[in-house]
Formats: structure tokens, C-alpha cells, sequence
């Protein structure tokens, strides 16, 4: 059966875009049938971090309005043909987004993948509510930081309230990722430790995504990270992550970066 | 950093960080709560009245107090001297 899994976060830039291309593209990579859809209608993005950008001609609005059928704005991704993209609109406003349009597009999704994956605006206007209402499953992108925090947590209550889901009395079910982390400065006691957000959150954890260099050269270049550098750490770490999503257990380890002398010597510079 | 940090270490942050964040989201959750609260008890109050008595939205007030022992739930509802009554059916 198909899962509506929605990425979010309240707070911007922690990851949501960059962790829906990552989990889509891992899931679809492990052989699911995948669309990524983009909530962001105004400030479109997930396009561009799958380097389909020149590739848009309808978009979810153009759906959600009957302007275009979904088959025609659906994008298939390149490099991976059980990978699609559904994307926001760059140009309408957000108020053509209606619950009613957005109801009938997922369900028509709901069809044809066995994973459709919402990619959330930041906030909690009207569009992050719209991106998380028909989820099954929700994944909270949290970096290990105050402010993330603070807004991760708002959003988790506003799961269990505003969701179909919630209204209907059943669970939403909630995972914890974690992005950007540094191990090196949560020993030393520089950022908040998984367990310290753990603690707070009290949400299972499905990931921790090291910080580090591979995921800008993925976003550079137009591809998920799990394509772009599928040794990497931060890619290792997605894969993890969607393979727990996908209902497989699987232990709970940072990767870490293996360092040559000369990166050990001169830092990041060199690699 | 500066050649002075590496002298002078500061305390490392993640401690008052979290212990910030716990002050705070304890605070924050209970507000939260009762909004929801209220907006579902102003909600539900208007649909008995409105049963009885034409009323309009802005004329039920509902509001909470916390005190330390006791917290009051304070109802107000403006009725009209005459009251318009919706007709039995």
C-alpha cells in the first residue's frame, strides 16, 4: 500500500529539500516506485536539487487546478526510472493550493507509487499544513541547534493535531532526522548530542546525517546525494534512513569520514 | 579562534543549550495545549447556545486563567435583552 511520508521541519534551511531528494532517490534506489513532491509553491526548489529545472512544464498548481493532468507534469528522473518529481509552482500564488485539489492529487498519487514523499515549506502557514495533512508518516528534520529545535517541537504538536491522520484519532508516524551533525563537536560538548534532542523531541530517531562537503557538490551539480556520492557519508546515512523507513532494522551509527594524512594535517582544504 | 580562547577555554554550550530548550518547550507545550483548548471549548459552547438562542460568534468569550492552586475557566456570553429564540422544530 502507498505512503504519504511528509518532510518537515518548521524552521528553514535545516535539510527538508535536500533530505527529500536524498530519502526519495535512496528509496527509489532500493527498487520502490517514488514521486517527490513540492510543497514550496512560490520559492520552488526541489527541482533544481534534481537537476530537473529545465525540465518543469506543469507544475502541482496546474494539477491541483485541473490546467494539466498529472502525467503531465510529472517529471521522471533521468538517472533513476522509478524515481518521479511533481513540481511547485515558481510563479502562482499559494492560495491556488486548496485542500480540496490537494486531496485528489495525492490520492491519484497514492495509484501510482509506493512511496509519495511531500517536501514541505518552511513555516507553518498554510502550505506546511497542507504538505503534512494527508501524511501517513512524517519525517522531522532537525539540525542540533536551539532554534531547531524549538520549531521542531511546534511542529510534532501540530502533527498530532492537524493532520487527517490526528483527526481521524490515529497516530501520525513521526521520525526523527537529524542533519548537519558534527560528532566531533557534540563530544566536545560544542552542539547539542543526539540524546540531547532525543531527550527533548521524545520522537524515534531514522537518522543522523553527518555534516558535511558532499551534500553541497550533490546540490551543485543537480542530484541527490545518494547518486552524486553513494560511498559518502552523509549518502551511507540517507541510505540507513530509508531502509528503517522502509520498515528494515538497521543499527544506529554516524559514518564517519576517512581522512588521509594530508586532510588530517591541513583540515578541509585539501580534500 | 582566537589566541586567547586557546588559552582562556570557554565552557562548552550544549549543557545551557539544552537546559534552555527544556525551560522553554515546557512552557511552550502547556500554551500551546490550552489554545487548542479554548479555540475547541469556544467552539463547542457557540454550537449549544446557537441550539437555543440566535447568537453571533463574537458574543461568547472564553478565557483561561492559571493561578498556582486553582486555574478559572471564564465564559462569557453577551445575550441581547430580548433574547432572539430559534424556533423549536
Amino acid at each position: 500500500m502507498a505512503k504519504v511520508l511528509v518532510v518537515t521541519s518548521g524552521k528553514g534551511g535545516v535539510g527538508k529539500t535536500t533530505s527529500t531528494a536524498a530519502l526519495g532517490a535512496a528509496l527509489a534506489q532500493n527498487g520502490a516506485n517514488v514521486v517527490v513532491v513540492d510543497f514550496d509553491v512560490g520559492l520552488r526548489n526541489l527541482d533544481l536539487v534534481m537537476g530537473a529545472e529545465r525540465r518543469v512544464v506543469y507544475d502541482l498548481i496546474n494539477v491541483v487546478q485541473g490546467d494539466a493532468k498529472l502525467v503531465q507534469a510529472l517529471i521522471r528522473d533521468k538517472r533513476i526510472e522509478n524515481l518521479s518529481l511533481l513540481p511547485a509552482s515558481q510563479t502562482r500564488d499559494k492560495d491556488a493550493l486548496t485542500p480540496e485539489g490537494v486531496e485528489r492529487v495525492i490520492g491519484e498519487l497514492r495509484e501510482k507509487f509506493d512511496w509519495v514523499i511531500c517536501d514541505s515549506p518552511a513555516g507553518i502557514e498554510k502550505g506546511a499544513m497542507l504538505a503534512m495533512y494527508h501524511a501517513d508518516v512524517a519525517v522531522v528534520v532537525t539540525n542540533p541547534e536551539v532554534s531547531s529545535v524549538r520549531d521542531s517541537d511546534r511542529i510534532i504538536g501540530m502533527l498530532d493535531s492537524k493532520t487527517a491522520k490526528a483527526e481521524r484519532g490515529e497516530a501520525i508516524e513521526k521520525h526523527l532526522l537529524i542533519t548537519r551533525f558534527d560528532p566531533g563537536r557534540a563530544a566536545r560538548g560544542e552542539m547539542l548530542s543526539i540524546d540531547d534532542v532525543l531527550d527533548i523531541l521524545s520522537i524515534p530517531l531514522v537518522g543522523i546525517i553527518p555534516e558535511s562537503e558532499e551534500v553541497l557538490r550533490a546540490s551543485n551539480v543537480g542530484s541527490p546525494v545518494t547518486l552524486a556520492s553513494p560511498d559518502g557519508v552523509a549518502a551511507r546515512a540517507y541510505f540507513d534512513a530509508a531502509r528503517r523507513l522502509a520498515g528494515e532494522q538497521v543499527d544506529m551509527v554516524v559514518p564517519m569520514e576517512r581522512k588521509g594524512l594530508m586532510s588530517r594535517l591541513f583540515g578541509r582544504r585539501v580534500a | 579562534m582566537s589566541l586567547m580562547d586557546l588559552f582562556f577555554k570557554r565552557k562548552p554550550s550544549a549543557g545551557i543549550a539544552r537546559e534552555r530548550l527544556q525551560v522553554l518547550l515546557a512552557h511552550e507545550r502547556i500554551a500551546t495545549g490550552h489554545s487548542e483548548l479554548l479555540a475547541k471549548l469556544q467552539e463547542e459552547i457557540i454550537q449549544v447556545i446557537a441550539r437555543h438562542i440566535k447568537i453571533d460568534r463574537d458574543q461568547v468569550h472564553v478565557k483561561l486563567d492559571r493561578g498556582n492552586d486553582m486555574s478559572t475557566l471564564e465564559i462569557d456570553v453577551d445575550l441581547p435583552t430580548v433574547m432572539p429564540v430559534v424556533s423549536a422544530r
